[in-house]
């Protein structure tokens, strides 16, 4: 990363903290609940939404669940204990195994062929989503989102999966933000270290997945993103053409993950066309 | 009375959003407050009573200036001079972004918003209509001007005050907290305290700042209201993020020392300002016709 990039794009880490706990405390309780749940995966982002949550709503009032598939690393898995011992938060662990397993045996013999690694990655980021919002509704606590601005950007997730949730304190930050704002806070050192994997399969990383690195990645969406400057620009700024071309393709191409579903218009007033309102309407 | 010195307090709180009666109680309790701490003036932030974003809301949470909940905060001036602001309608059904001044129990001064932001995370103008004066009145400490936020961040409005001769500015603002991420830079915090800064020291004035903290869907007011003096010092501070009811002694002795010091606004050359802004104007609508 350029240094100039690098310092723009550092944060002041006790400011943001302050924004982000006052964030979740205001949103979470003016909607009139008290608690939060969240998934825990063992890695970075969910760590950091971990460690904001309890920061501000404190530890008893959020609870963290693990969901590890039969394929996990059990290294997730020990990672995302060490979040629930250094906060000492509550914690529930699924095993989304059996239900994934039972929907994958039923239509791959209904399709006549199994499904792809991308299939079944969703269907598990889907599991895991189903399991928050039953949980959300039986232990009366907000569904917290795990996703930061790259991963978003780029569209590295699941709608409606693991880019669901009612408030999300993260998703501003970029993926290098996330790294200081984590280490800010005392994440626990194995999670800061490891290559971000989505953890669908044996030695995924997010970064051989993608085809960059998140520092290439951070770098060029926040001077297209944050500072408006053109693809060729940024190109003339002496980054890769093909790099500059696949992120803001991959940016443009995943913009529907980000919006709610569109609506043919027909009436006078169409909800998300004329009929505008804030979420906090009436809060 | 020029001259003199009187305590302003400033009601930094979250308003909730498109409750307007909710929000009137709000503001009586800080009114009473602000009476306890002996102040002679309350000030609240932009769209105090409604909420910031009120967006489709505004149909509803609009009041004309006879509308009973606005008679009640006109009322309580009687204690203690309030400046406050809502969604204003008007009797043809225009709505502005309003700040009203009452004291002694009657409506002194209003200022609709001249400088609607529409653009980036801003959408006013596509619900208000913008104001098309801006005027100082006579008030506690000599001539006062009201400026509601983005009207502040233009070069002209402070100095068509000044040159009225206020020698206090009240910006009542919902200011978001934005582009803060940069460890060396305060952004939009940073900005607001800069101008209100350079504006203090060229006018020859007091500035009393008055933000909203509180979140709306995300967006962070910070707060962060203080009394500026004309030295570019700040008189009182309040804290970010945090309600508070700020509280500060405007001396206007220090009004006149600093004209004296640094006179300004006694050089200001009006006429010339005049002549040159007709022939800039000129120019200006002779490039837009293409001629």
């Amino acid at each position: 990363m350029k240094p100039e990039i690098e310092a723009r794009l550092a944060l002041n880490p006790s400011l943001v903290t302050s924004v982000l706990t006052g964030f979740l405390r205001d949103e979470v309780t003016k909607v009139g609940f008290q608690k939060a749940l969240f998934g825990l995966s063992g890695g970075i982002d969910s760590a950091l939404t971990a460690f904001l949550a309890a920061r501000a709503l404190g530890p008893d009032r959020v609870h963290a669940v693990l969901m590890p598939y039969r394929t996990s690393s059990p290294n997730s898995l020990a990672d995302a204990m060490k979040v629930v011992e250094a906060l000492g938060i509550a914690h529930t662990v699924i095993d989304i195994t059996a239900p994934v397993d039972a929907y994958f045996a039923q239509v791959d013999r209904a399709l006549g062929y199994e499904a792809n690694a991308l299939r079944r990655g969703n269907r598990m980021a889907r599991e895991r989503m189903v399991t928050l919002y039953d949980l959300s509704a039986a232990m009366n606590a907000l569904v917290l989102g795990t996703s930061n601005k790259t991963e978003l950007l780029l569209g590295y997730g699941t709608q409606f999966g693991d880019m669901a949730s009612a408030l999300n304190p993260i998703g501003d930050l970029y993926k290098c933000q996330v790294r200081q704002l984590a280490a800010h806070l005392g994440v626990p050192r194995s999670i800061l270290e490891k290559a971000p994997s989505a953890d669908l399969w044996a030695d995924q990383t997010d970064e051989k997945e993608l085809g960059f690195s998140y520092d290439e990645a951070d770098e060029i969406l926040y001077q297209w993103v944050d500072l408006r400057m053109s693809p060729d620009e940024i190109v003339s700024r002496g980054y890769p053409e093909r790099l500059v071309r696949a992120i803001v393709d991959r940016v443009r191409r995943n913009q529907y993950k980000r919006r709610m579903p569109i609506i043919a218009k027909l009436s006078g007033r169409t909800i998300g066309l004329d009929f505008r309102y804030l979420r906090d309407w009436g809060t | 009375m020029a001259w003199s010195a009187y305590r302003v307090a400033i009601a930094q709180f979250a308003p909730k959003l498109g409750d307007v009666s909710a929000n009137v109680s709000q503001h009586l309790e800080y009114v009473n407050e602000a009476r306890q701490a002996n102040a002679q003036v309350i000030v609240f932030p932009e769209l105090g009573l409604t909420g910031y974003q009120t967006q489709d809301l505004t149909l509803e949470v609009a009041r004309h200036v006879s509308h009973p909940d606005i008679q009640r905060l006109i009322q309580a001036s009687r204690v203690v001079d309030v400046l406050f602001s809502f969604v204003e309608e008007a009797d043809d059904c225009r709505f502005f972004v309003t700040a009203a001044y009452a004291s002694g129990g009657r409506l002194v001064h209003r200022h609709r918003k001249l400088y609607l932001p529409t653009y980036g995370m801003f959408d006013e103008r596509r619900y208000f209509a913008p104001g098309d004066r801006v005027r100082t009145f006579s008030a506690q400490g000599g001539q006062a001007g009201v400026l509601i936020c983005e009207d502040a961040w233009h070069l002209s409005s402070p100095y068509l005050l000044a040159v009225q001769g206020a020698s206090v500015i009240y910006v009542p603002a919902s200011s978001p907290w934005r582009n803060t991420m940069a460890a060396s830079d305060f952004g939009s915090h940073a900005f607001w305290r800069q101008l209100l800064q350079v504006y203090a020291q060229l006018c020859g004035c007091f500035f009393v700042f008055a933000n909203r903290v509180g979140y709306e869907d995300g967006v962070h007011f910070y707060g962060g209201s203080g009394v500026m003096g004309p030295d570019g010092e700040w008189v009182a501070e309040g804290p970010a993020s945090e309600r508070a009811l700020v509280v500060a002694d405007l001396d206007f002795h220090m009004v006149r020392r600093a004209r004296y010091t640094t006179p300004l606004m006694r050089d200001e050359r009006v006429r010339l300002v005049l002549d040159e802004m007709q022939e800039a104007v000129r120019r200006r609508s002779t490039d837009e016709t293409g001629d």
